[in-house]
Parts: structure tokens; C-alpha cells; sequence
């Protein structure tokens, strides 16, 4: 073990924390803004990925997959915060998605059981926009209970959406693992004092920096971000002085998913893609927001960095327990400063 | 409403019914009946804590796991726990569950709310994290194959035995747990669920009340593990993954909290659903997956509350204009 494996394993460690900066920064103004324990971001994560991957397919071009990936990620986030963790109003459009989920269902089940419908197209779809619309009528009587500041029913519907997503993927892009492969500029080397440095690796970590400082400007700087940082502080005192807090959750919601998004694609090139990476990255961004403090960028920062480097080094060190030496101390902070190192209260 | 012994007769009737219907249907019924019952337990554990002390747990599947591991281990490194001494292993996989709550109490129980899930999370993180890469012990990604089932007399081999023995074991924890909740300790637990300054002003210690919860729903899920490692014969990272955890909770809201008999409804439907409808169609986890959020939306009391929720619908139509209070929600 000499100075070369110190600094190549660091380097890596802290090449992972961009990745992690980019996902865990994202669930940490989630919860910090809205007091949510999102357990779909691991599927922003995989989703941005996927949809990068197709794009590259359709166009070829890499770079324009990482806005595409991370706004429809976005899109869907923003979807799911209005309409199904935010319970009031759009009653119409929200009725409508559920009832067009179970009313597809419904289609399905009756071309299962009635094989001649579902041979046809034209009469599969017929069933399907029946089934809606009977569903549509139906769940205007009935009204869902809301779910206000609810930790648990939150985090549940998060899951739930979380296995959707799963299988959504799965049956969109199937179960191979599929690799993004970036430029082949980025696939080079370059060296630096004897070690070779992969320059993907560094582009990594030029891009959470860069992120990173733009959300930190806007954040400190701008009329928005001051906002948001009421909001954290105080989301009944904020909307008492006018802040619309509605309009900040949806937009930190969809900020969130973006950043989640992104790292699924700057992260698919040296992760891959595949089923499960879902569920993976999740309790890595978890541990990230709590270390550092939820609904804290700098907080974020610090515990990507950690996370990076325990990871490595746990795993280069001590294979045997490196998990445990990553989860371990998240326990210890929980138990002693529950709010994370840099969290408010 | 219905009276309580009525509710008592019910589930006695429902339980015997399954104890004659399962054996005389195929060995398809009888193992997902045998896997249901034994992940059951587990459900109910998280039930005690969620339903019970309003604490949800996002790590049960810790207990759950040691208690599996130790059985696989003992049974493949030791031959131990393969003839008369399954029942220690039994006991064994109990105390440990206990232990490791014990432990685990100590970092969670002080944490309240949505810190509660988060450490519980990432203390079942732990013992995943040593699932997964403690290969010399645990066989890592792999797992742990187990070739025989314990043979004390009974030959637990055949599936219809090995049935009723999960059986009994699922019927004796659900009293056990009924009596616990019908019990002043458990009187105690749902009033710190309701409102715990007002316990501590009662002068209860409230965290030893919890703590004590914490160990007795940790033994539970300890003695799931034993008999989920017997009944799948394989033990893997998959017995203590994170969505193991959610699961368990997802299947205790689905059927309804704080009813013990909900969460073995939710275990059912979730196992019905996994298990039979995936070998049926290919888009089962939309199903299941729209269940989940379905109930959450609709039915915050789950299954179980759907009386009360036709109650408070048709009292609603009797008077109309009454303020809306389809169900209360456990907090």
C-alpha cells in the first residue's frame, strides 16, 4: 500500500461523492423544504438513466440526453408532488390518472381472461377507455383522505410509487444491464504525477461543483432561494409573511428529481443500468442527508464526501464489513445530533 | 359494531377454516400459505410497534434476518437445530431477535417521528451491510442453501406438516400478541400512541415502555427468520433488504394498523398477489404497486377500516352537511 493506492482510491472515493452529492443534495432540500421522506428518488435516479439511454439511442448525441433525462424527470416529479403528495385541488386531473391506471388494468385483465380482445388492438383499447371512464365516474364519489403532514402515509405513497416506477421501467427497457457510454474524449486518461486519472471521473466531479455552486448561488442569492430557506426554517411562519410554499415545494420537488436524474445519467457510465439500482442508491443517498443534515447544501456536500470515501475505502480496507462501516455511523449521528452535522431544527 | 367476543369467533372460525382448507389443496397453496404465515409474524411485529405504540419501524427486517441467519448457519456450519433441538434453535432465534432490539433500542427509541424511520432504516442498513459482505459467515450475495429440514418424529420435509407447525407458531404469537396489546402494559403502549406527553405526565416511563416493545416486536421477527430460513430452505441478503422492511410495513397499513389480525390480511393480499398472480400475468407489481397507493389515498385505516369508513359514509348521507371524518388517522 503505497502513496499511488492512497491517491487513486481517494480520488475515486471522492469521485463517487459527486455522484452522490447530485442525488442526495436533491432528497435533502426535499425533505428539508417539505418534510418529505422520498423513497421514489432512487427511481428518479434509475429513470433518469433509462430515458438518457433511449435518448442516446434515438439521436446519438450524449450531451443532449442529460437535460432531456433529468426535465422529464423532472416533469414526473412535479406530477406526483401536485397531484398525489399535495391532495388539494386538481381533483379532476388526479381522478383521471388513477382512473386511466386502473381502467388499463382493468383492459388488461379482461384480455386475459377474453383472449379474442385482447388479440385486437382496436378492441383492447375500447375496453381500456370504457374501464376509465366507469373508473372516472366511480372515484368521483368517492374522496381520499388527506394526506396533510402525514410522515407515514408520505413515505408510503413514495414507495408505492417507487415500485411502479420499477416495473415501469422493467417492462419499457427490460431487465439487461445496459451501460451509457459516454464521448470518447471522456474515456481517456489523464496523468498527474505518475497516476493515471480517468477523465469521466474527473468531468464527474467538475460537474457536482459546478452544480453545486449554482445551487448554492441560488440558494444565498437570489429572491427564490431565499424563500426556499424560510420555508425550511419555518413553512407556517413563512407562508404568514407571503410566501407562496406551495409554489416552492412543487419547485423544489422538481429540482430534486432533476439533480436525482442527472446523477442517473452522469452515474450510468461507470454504474450501469439495471433493475435494482433503484433500491440501491436510496439508502446511499439517505445516509448522505442524514450525515450532513437534511435541507442542507453544504451539509450535503460534506456527507456525499464522507459516503464517497467510506465506501471506498471500506470496500478497498475491509470488504468484510464495509457496509457496515458506512451505515454504522449514520446510526451514531442519528442517535447523537438527529438533525445531521450541519441541520437545523 | 360489532362486540369483541364476535370479532374473536370470527378470526377463530377464519383460522380453522385455513387449517382445513390448506392442507387438502395443492403443494402450490400449501407453500405460499407456509411463507405467508411465517412472513405473518413479522407483519405483526411491525404492527406492535406501528399499530400499537405509533412508532413505524423501517428496519424490522433486521430482526428478521439475524433470526434467519442464525438458523442457516447453525444448520449448515453446526448440524445444529436439525432434530429435537429445532426448538432451541426456536428459542435461540427468539432471544436473538430480543438482543439485537435491545441493542438497537438504545440508538432508536429516543429519536420521535420521521427520525424514528430514518434510524431504523439505517440500523437495518447495518445488519444488510453484514449480510451482504460477510461472506466467511453468511455466504454473501449468495446466501446460504439448506438442504434438509428438521426431522424430530415429525418429518417437517412434507410440506403439509411443516404446515402445521408454521401454523401453530402463528396462531400462538397472534394470541400472544393480542393478549400483550389486551393487557394494561399494552393499554399503556396505545396511550403513548395517542398522546405521550400526556403519559409522561401520568408519571409513566414512556421510553422504557417503548424500548420494552421494541425488544418483545424484535423476538417476534427473531422467531419469523427461524421459520422463514425452513420454509424457503435458502437464505439470502434479500431476507433483510430494505424493501423487506417496507414491505412488511406497507402489508400492516394495507390490511389496517393497529388490529394485528389487518396485518395478516395485508401479508394475504400481498403474497396472493406476488406469488399467484405473477405466475398468471406479467404486469402483477402494477397491481400490487396500485393497491398499495389506492389504500394509502382512500383508505388510511386500511382493509380493516372499511366498516367504519361505510359507517361514516352512510351517517354522512343521513345527515347531510355534517363535517367530513371518513376515518381517524394513526399518527
Amino acid at each position: 500500500m503505497n502513496t499511488q493506492f492512497w491517491v487513486v482510491q481517494a480520488f475515486n472515493g471522492i469521485s463517487y461523492g459527486a455522484l452522490l452529492f447530485l442525488v442526495g443534495s436533491g432528497l435533502s432540500l426535499i425533505f428539508g423544504v417539505m418534510r418529505i421522506v422520498n423513497l421514489s428518488h432512487g427511481a428518479y435516479f434509475l429513470w433518469g438513466g433509462y430515458i438518457a439511454l433511449s435518448v442516446i439511442h434515438l439521436t446519438g448525441s450524449w450531451a443532449l440526453s442529460i437535460p432531456i433525462a433529468a426535465l422529464a424527470v423532472a416533469a414526473i416529479g412535479i406530477a406526483m408532488e401536485r397531484l398525489f403528495l399535495r391532495t388539494e385541488g386538481l381533483e379532476i386531473l388526479r381522478n383521471a390518472t388513477i382512473a386511466l391506471g386502473i381502467g388499463v388494468l382493468i383492459g388488461l385483465t379482461i384480455a386475459r381472461v377474453y383472449p379474442a380482445i385482447g388479440a385486437s388492438k382496436v378492441n383492447f383499447a375500447i375496453a381500456c377507455v370504457l374501464a376509465t371512464i366507469a373508473m372516472f365516474f366511480i372515484l368521483r364519489r368517492v374522496s381520499l383522505v388527506p394526506i396533510d403532514n402525514d410522515v407515514l402515509r408520505q413515505v408510503l405513497l413514495t414507495v408505492g410509487f417507487a415500485f411502479l416506477f420499477q416495473q415501469g421501467a422493467l417492462d419499457i427497457w427490460g431487465g439487461n444491464n445496459m451501460d451509457i457510454i459516454p464521448p470518447p474524449a471522456f474515456t481517456q486518461s489523464i496523468v498527474v504525477g505518475g497516476v493515471y486519472l480517468p477523465l469521466y471521473r474527473v468531468f464527474m466531479i467538475a460537474m457536482a461543483v459546478s452544480i453545486g455552486i449554482v445551487l448554492w448561488l441560488v440558494m444565498e442569492k437570489t429572491r427564490m432561494g431565499a424563500a426556499v430557506r424560510a420555508t425550511v426554517d419555518d413553512a407556517q411562519m413563512a407562508r404568514g409573511v407571503g410566501i407562496d410554499t406551495n409554489r416552492i415545494s412543487m419547485f423544489i420537488f422538481a429540482l430534486g428529481a432533476f439533480l436525482a436524474a442527472l446523477g442517473g445519467v452522469i452515474g450510468g457510465a461507470f454504474l450501469g443500468i439495471y433493475p435494482g439500482l433503484d433500491f440501491e442508491m436510496l439508502p446511499l443517498a439517505f445516509a448522505v442527508v442524514i450525515i450532513g443534515g437534511m435541507g442542507s447544501l453544504g451539509g450535503a456536500a460534506i456527507g456525499a464526501l464522507a459516503v464517497g470515501l467510506a465506501d471506498n475505502f471500506g470496500k478497498a480496507l475491509f470488504p468484510e464489513v464495509s457496509y457496515f462501516t458506512l451505515y454504522a455511523p449514520m446510526v451514531l449521528i442519528l442517535a447523537i445530533k438527529p438533525t445531521g452535522l450541519f441541520g437545523r431544527d | 359494531m360489532v362486540s369483541q367476543k364476535i370479532k374473536i369467533a370470527m378470526v377463530v372460525v377464519g383460522l380453522l377454516a385455513l387449517l382445513y382448507i390448506v392442507p387438502q389443496s395443492g403443494s402450490f397453496v400449501v407453500l405460499l400459505a407456509t411463507r405467508a404465515m411465517s412472513f405473518a409474524i413479522l407483519a405483526m411485529s411491525v404492527d406492535l410497534l406501528l399499530g400499537y405504540t405509533g412508532m413505524s419501524s423501517m428496519g424490522q427486517a433486521a430482526y428478521f434476518g439475524v433470526g434467519a441467519y442464525l438458523t442457516a448457519v447453525l444448520a449448515t456450519k453446526f448440524h445444529f437445530g436439525l432434530g429435537w433441538d429445532f426448538w432451541l434453535v426456536v428459542v435461540l432465534g427468539v432471544l436473538i431477535g430480543c438482543a439485537l432490539a435491545a441493542l438497537f433500542g438504545l440508538f432508536a427509541i429516543r429519536a420521535g417521528g420521521v427520525y424514528f424511520l430514518m434510524i431504523t432504516l439505517a440500523l437495518g442498513q447495518c445488519v444488510w451491510g453484514l449480510a451482504y459482505r460477510w461472506n466467511s459467515l453468511t455466504g454473501g450475495d449468495n446466501g446460504i442453501n439448506m438442504t434438509v429440514r428438521p426431522n424430530f418424529g415429525f418429518d417437517l420435509t412434507n410440506q403439509v406438516t411443516f404446515f402445521y407447525l408454521v401454523f401453530a407458531f402463528f396462531a400462538v404469537s397472534m394470541l400472544m400478541m393480542y393478549v400483550l396489546v389486551r393487557s394494561p402494559f399494552g393499554q399503556s403502549l396505545a396511550g403513548i400512541r395517542e398522546r405521550e406527553l400526556r403519559m409522561q405526565i401520568l408519571g409513566y416511563n414512556t421510553w422504557l415502555h417503548k424500548y420494552i416493545a421494541f425488544i418483545i416486536a424484535g423476538g417476534f421477527g427473531g422467531l419469523a427468520g427461524v421459520l422463514w430460513a425452513h420454509t424457503n430452505g435458502h437464505v439470502s441478503p434479500e431476507t433483510v433488504v430494505l424493501t423487506t422492511s417496507v414491505d412488511a410495513l406497507l402489508m400492516v397499513v394495507l390490511g389496517g394498523a393497529g388490529t394485528l389480525v389487518g396485518a395478516t390480511i395485508g401479508t394475504a393480499i400481498v403474497f396472493g398477489l406476488r406469488e399467484y398472480l405473477s405466475t398468471l400475468v406479467p404486469w402483477w407489481q402494477y397491481a400490487l404497486g396500485g393497491v398499495y397507493v389506492l389504500t394509502i389515498l382512500y383508505l388510511p385505516m386500511g382493509l380493516m377500516g372499511i366498516p367504519a369508513w361505510i359507517r361514516a359514509r352512510r351517517s354522512k348521507q343521513d345527515k347531510p352537511g355534517s363535517p367530513e371524518k371518513l376515518a381517524t388517522k394513526p399518527s
